[in-house]
């Protein structure tokens, strides 16, 4: 049994032992898991891939005069207004003004929202265009300059859901090429596409939230960030195998952090064919190994996660919860599962080399002392259910 | 075909096209080599490509390069038509499935990293339109 404080001592005087979850399972195999458990004081967990609900907030400071921005653009991109003067908040899947979206089918969707963010962690100069109806106290109508992310008061990241437990396989089973935000899927389940980093991933490392809940110290694209609040569809009750892991998307992490401090290379602006824009994020979460339950769930491998086979050709978007079956990630990383007998090529949207990349960068800075884990405040929920949106003729 | 025949990949530029010249009639009439085109864009009075594939003996390349070469037509051998931004390409795989010949494939199953071998492009263009992070770009 170790304490988050024993474990921050040895962080601070750089003797903590981290491994990577891609490195954790060996070495228990090999110390067995008692003797792991006394020595092992961290093991980083990560994920890369993309991850919708993501933005920032950001403060531009005031103009002389002043302007109370009432709609405002960011690089052509819309950003939301509906608060203090200069205040907005820019989401990654906001396209930008103009795009002709899906008119001419399918649609590529180059810049947006995500876009912006890679522009502004990369320190590019953005033009700002923003309108007001002017007041007393912001006079100021208009408004059209231009920033990189070192002008700002406040560049926060703040997204309401990253990290997804687990996630689906998405096929088509319609006799249609269909152009989803799981990729371009063939007619007739000729191909699938996944996404998660699998055993590398966060909460499926552990799955019954021990040492990831609200207030945890995470990786944040190199900042250091925190989970803020459990994430939006957060849904920790779902059925799980009997080693505990879910068989479905299950629990999701709200998570913010300082964006000044982030890396380029793990805020990445993504565009889906057809679908739009969205953002492709570096996260890693670290578990404290505080006893030998936690050490054994960290030690998930891909054959021990399945995930759930979904059609996107019809009971995706008609929302029939139907499940075709399940598949392990082992038989994902083949490239090739088999579904009802017959095989299927699949790809990945996460990136199991950039997510190993962001565990390794977390490890190093735990052993250099650089980062020093928090312990949650509150615990994110088990027992969670997603409800629907009920389609009413009339107010209740 | 001679045993000592090789295959060469090859880019034809045109700056503006020499349409009345039936250029690749005489690489297989007059130099014996076997053609398969990849893509190409041959417009008049306007710039214009071949990507292909030339098979035959080296002398008999070199001789239809340099005939090739007579005309108002720059010759690339790099055969790099579509190219892999190794910065932008994070490494997904998503492309993958989508690339038909298996230019791009995942190799060492333990990094997961994914490869680009340009000898396999068949230049169709499939992961250009694919790759959300942008990483694949056409030279034409």
């Amino acid at each position: 049994m170790k304490t988050y404080e024993q474990i921050n001592d040895r962080i601070a005087s750089g003797k903590a032992v981290v491994l990577t979850a891609d490195e954790i399972m060996d070495y228990v195999d090999k110390k067995g898991l008692q003797a792991a458990a006394q020595e092992v004081d961290v093991v980083t967990t990560a994920t890369f891939g993309p991850m919708c609900s993501s933005g920032c907030f950001l403060n531009f400071g005031h103009s002389k005069p002043k302007i109370r921005m009432s709609e405002a653009w960011v690089a052509d991109v819309l950003v939301y207004t509906g608060l203090a003067a200069v205040d907005v908040y820019l989401g990654c899947t906001q396209l930008r003004h103009g795009d002709p979206a899906n008119m001419y089918p399918p649609g590529e969707f180059r810049y947006g929202g995500g876009h912006v963010m890679e522009d502004l962690v990369s320190g590019k100069t953005l033009q700002l265009f923003a309108l007001s109806y002017g007041t007393d106290c912001y006079p100021l109508r208009e408004i059209r300059t231009y920033f990189s992310i070192d002008d700002l008061n406040q560049a926060i990241m703040v997204n309401p859901r990253n990290c997804y437990q687990n996630y689906n396989v998405a096929i088509n089973r319609s006799d249609r090429t269909i152009h989803t935000y799981m990729g371009k899927l063939e007619p007739h389940q000729k191909n699938g596409n996944y996404c998660s980093a699998g055993q590398l991933s966060p909460l499926l490392n552990d799955p019954y939230y021990e040492t990831i809940g609200v207030g945890t110290r995470v990786w944040l694209a190199g900042a250091h960030g925190h989970v803020y609040a459990e994430g939006t569809q957060h849904a920790g009750g779902g059925a799980r195998t009997p080693d505990g892991v879910p068989m479905g998307g299950a629990g999701t992490l709200a998570l913010t952090g300082d964006m000044k401090q982030m890396k380029k290379e793990f805020v990445r602006g993504v565009s889906f064919i057809g679908y739009g824009v969205s953002l492709a994020l570096g996260i890693g979460i670290p578990i404290p190994i505080l006893n030998e339950e936690v050490l054994r769930r960290a030690c998930v491998r891909d054959r021990d996660i399945l995930a759930p086979v979904v059609d996107y050709g019809v009971d995706y978007p008609q929302n029939t919860g139907n499940v075709i079956g399940h598949v392990s990630y082992e038989q994902l990383r083949t490239g090739q599962i088999q579904v009802e007998g017959k095989a299927i090529e699949v790809g990945s949207l996460s990136s199991y080399p950039k997510a190993l990349e962001v565990a390794n960068l977390l490890a190093d800075e735990i052993r250099r002392g650089d980062f020093q884990l928090a312990a949650p405040m509150a615990p994110l929920r088990k027992d969670a259910k997603m409800k629907p949106l009920v389609m009413r003729e009339k107010p209740r | 075909m001679n045993d000592d025949s090789v295959t060469k990949k090859l880019m034809f530029y045109f700056p503006k096209c020499v349409c009345d010249k039936p250029i690749i009639y005489h690489l297989v009439k007059d130099y014996h080599l076997i053609v398969n085109i990849y893509r190409a864009k041959v417009t008049p009075e306007e710039e214009g490509y071949l990507v292909l594939d030339v098979t035959g003996t080296e002398e008999a390349i070199q001789d239809a390069i340099d005939f090739v070469k007579t005309f108002d037509v720059t010759v690339n051998y790099s055969g790099k038509g579509v190219v892999r931004d190794e910065e932008r390409c994070s490494h997904c795989g998503y492309c993958v499935p989508y690339c038909p010949p298996g230019a791009l494939k995942i190799e060492d199953r333990a990094t997961r990293k994914v490869a680009y071998n340009e000898s396999e492009c068949i230049e169709c263009l499939a992961c250009i339109r694919i790759c959300p992070f942008g990483a694949c770009t056409s030279a034409f």
